[in-house]
């Protein structure tokens, strides 16, 4: 089952012209837009590996789109989001953050219950994937 | 008539018997507010024969010191500072029975960082006085030395998403439908369906509490269930509105715990718990990382109409400085009260750091939040997928679209309902930020969708034509291109 973080995640994969839209969009609000990459897809894994710096000066998305080739020729099987940071005082936060490209295959993950007392359970996922070692996952 | 009270001695001003609340100093038509006092806009409906000008110095007066003779013991205090000052009287556009009445308040005569404390003076027995047929609060000002005493929402717009990791598009839930009588391993179901399917949030609805048919015990721990099997099946932060409202502070703590053990990361309270125990909650929220939502149920009891009661952006501007994450604020599309400029304001009220006086949108003043962590807004009641692009091009990315009937009553089940949701908030973000006009295209934008989206195709033709259009009774007074009022 695919994994379903990100902004667009329910729409059939972007096309490169629909990428590169949005991050005209990101562009056009004064957003750094941050290419991550990932073999880790828990949803509490916050930090994904940065391809180099966001890219704060930067005014014409083919420079991003061209990143993002180069990024999935090293991490084809990855999952690579494109996130946007806009440091506006109040928000000094993410705007937007949309995967663009994915393993093959999605395992998917386990859901672990402990059962402690009575009847309450803890709970703990844990993506099948990374029962392997960083680099060998996918 | 601040004069007459100016050249009268001091022993005249006070001598025992009664006198007019104007003549007592609660009507100052020179007084300019300072920056640190609290202003309320009252509209007042004076009874037959009382002059408005004495009905809002009387508003002033039973609202903050004054009783209704004299009182020799106000020469005892600096009365002159505690005493409420009506400045401004003037007379509600088109309804010549109605004023607007502006009253100052010393920041002294509240406590710190107590809405209690504030409602106590504000709409105390104010609202019961006879002279006054109705009597309602429009709009206050609060400055940021009185706003700075609040802690503000536990969470906040921003942290929420980074806490769930959502960005970019507004959040999407659902009201467990039926509300009440099913069993807890039932409830769980409908949580489960929603959350796989698509949904970030599922909610308890505001009466669900611990009932014959489900103990509290027992929906949560369904629920929790739910929620992290569908963690399981998306990879994605999930979440349900685990309602703790309950008879006392004990059982409300008690049951915030309970889903703080089990994993939740948002707990909800009802409006009717009370602005106390609301606070209360708001502090054991931010103690425990938890995300507060807040029901709304009773407020149309006294926000509705718009001759009586404490108008809904006033309760806005409480909530969030009372300390809640989420609240219910309109969806102007959906079953519910909501005119589409009297919301727009609500809604600032609730996310802008900065809220400027905007009549057309019932905003009467210039509104600070001084970095005051952001509320949610939630839009719930009778909204469906086609109604998407109308619900971002009005209500924004920065809120909560509860879909209950339009997730749950989707003929193919509750996870094709939610699919279709979330496939059609995708596609309506996606086209927004390509720079088409949503408000247009939007209808053949999901037409577009469904064709990819089954879920999506039969969403839309189950309730294309369903719409509630009926005359808002809290619509504002001015029209967009009044420019009356300093």
């Amino acid at each position: 089952m695919p994994m379903t973080q990100g902004t667009f995640s329910f729409l059939p994969d972007l096309t490169d012209e629909q990428i590169r839209a949005q991050v005209k969009y990101c562009f056009d609000n004064g957003w750094a837009v941050n290419i991550e990459y990932t073999d880790d897809p828990h949803p509490r894994n916050t930090y994904w590996e940065m391809w180099d710096l966001p890219m704060f000066d930067l005014a014409d998305p083919a420079g991003v789109i061209t990143e993002l080739e180069a990024c999935k020729k090293v991490f084809p099987n990855h999952y690579i989001r494109i996130s946007a940071f806009d440091s506006t005082a109040g928000w000094e936060s993410l705007r937007i953050s949309f995967i663009v490209n994915r393993p093959k295959e999605e395992p998917g993950y386990h859901l672990e219950r402990n059962e402690t007392h009575g009847r309450t359970v803890q709970y703990t996922l844990r993506p099948y994937a990374t029962q392997k070692p960083a680099g060998q996952r996918y | 008539m601040a004069t007459e009270t100016a050249q009268r001695s001091a022993a005249d001003r006070y001598k025992a018997g009664v006198m007019q609340y104007k003549e007592m100093g609660y009507w100052q038509p020179d007084y300019e507010p300072s920056d640190t006092d609290i202003i309320a806009l009252f509209r007042i409906s004076p009874q037959d024969g009382v002059d408005a000008v004495e009905a809002a110095a009387a508003v002033a007066g039973e609202s903050s010191t004054a009783t209704w003779t004299v009182v020799w013991t106000d020469r005892l205090t600096a009365c002159d500072k505690y005493r409420a000052k009506a400045y401004k009287v003037e007379q509600v556009p088109g309804n010549p029975e109605q004023w607007f009445a502006y009253i100052a308040y010393d920041l002294d005569l509240f406590e710190p960082g107590s809405i209690a404390n504030l409602t106590a003076s504000i709409i105390g027995n104010v609202f019961g006085f006879k002279p006054l047929k109705a009597l309602r609060l429009e709009d206050m000002r609060l400055p940021v030395a009185y706003v700075k005493t609040f802690d503000g929402p536990a969470t906040g717009i921003v942290v929420e998403r980074e806490r769930l990791d959502k960005f970019g598009r507004p959040l999407l839930g659902a009201t467990v439908k039926p509300k009440l009588g099913l069993s807890g391993r039932n409830y769980g179901r409908v949580v489960y369906e929603a959350l796989k399917g698509g949904l970030d949030f599922t909610k308890d609805d505001e009466n669900i509490n611990s009932q014959p048919f489900m103990h509290w015990r027992d929906r949560f721990l369904y629920c929790m269930e739910a929620v992290k099997k569908a963690e399981a099946a998306s990879g994605e932060i999930k979440g349900t509105y685990l309602n703790v409202t309950a008879a006392t502070m004990e059982d409300m703590y008690e049951r915030a715990e309970f889903a703080k053990e089990l994993g939740s990361t948002i707990v909800m309270i009802d409006l009717v718990i009370g602005y106390t125990a609301i606070q209360s909650m708001s502090k054991w929220a931010r103690r425990n990382d938890m995300i507060l939502h807040l029901h709304r149920a009773g407020h149309s009891t006294y926000t509705r109409q718009k001759s009586h009661g404490v108008s809904f952006r006033v309760i806005s501007k409480w909530m969030r400085l009372a300390g809640v994450d989420h609240i219910h604020a309109g969806t102007v599309v959906g079953k519910l009260e909501g005119d589409p400029n009297t919301t727009r304001g609500f809604y600032d009220i609730l996310r802008e750091d900065f809220v400027p006086r905007k009549l057309e949108h019932g905003v009467f003043f210039d509104q600070p939040w001084a970095s005051t962590r952001k509320v949610m807004p939630v839009a719930s009641g009778g909204i469906h997928a086609g109604q998407m692009h109308q619900l971002i091009d009005l209500l924004g990315e920065d809120c909560v679209l509860q879909f209950g009937g339009g997730t749950i009553g989707h003929p193919m089940g509750i996870a094709a309902g939610a699919v279709a949701n979330r496939v059609a908030l995708e596609a309506m973000i996606l086209a927004r930020n390509e720079g088409r006009d949503i408000k247009a295209e939007g209808p053949e934008i999901l037409e577009k969708a469904g064709k990819f989206c089954q879920p999506l195709a039969q969403a839309l033709s189950t309730w294309k034509d369903i719409t509630f259009d009926y005359t808002s009774t809290d619509a504002p007074d001015f029209a967009p291109t009044a420019t009356a009022m300093a």
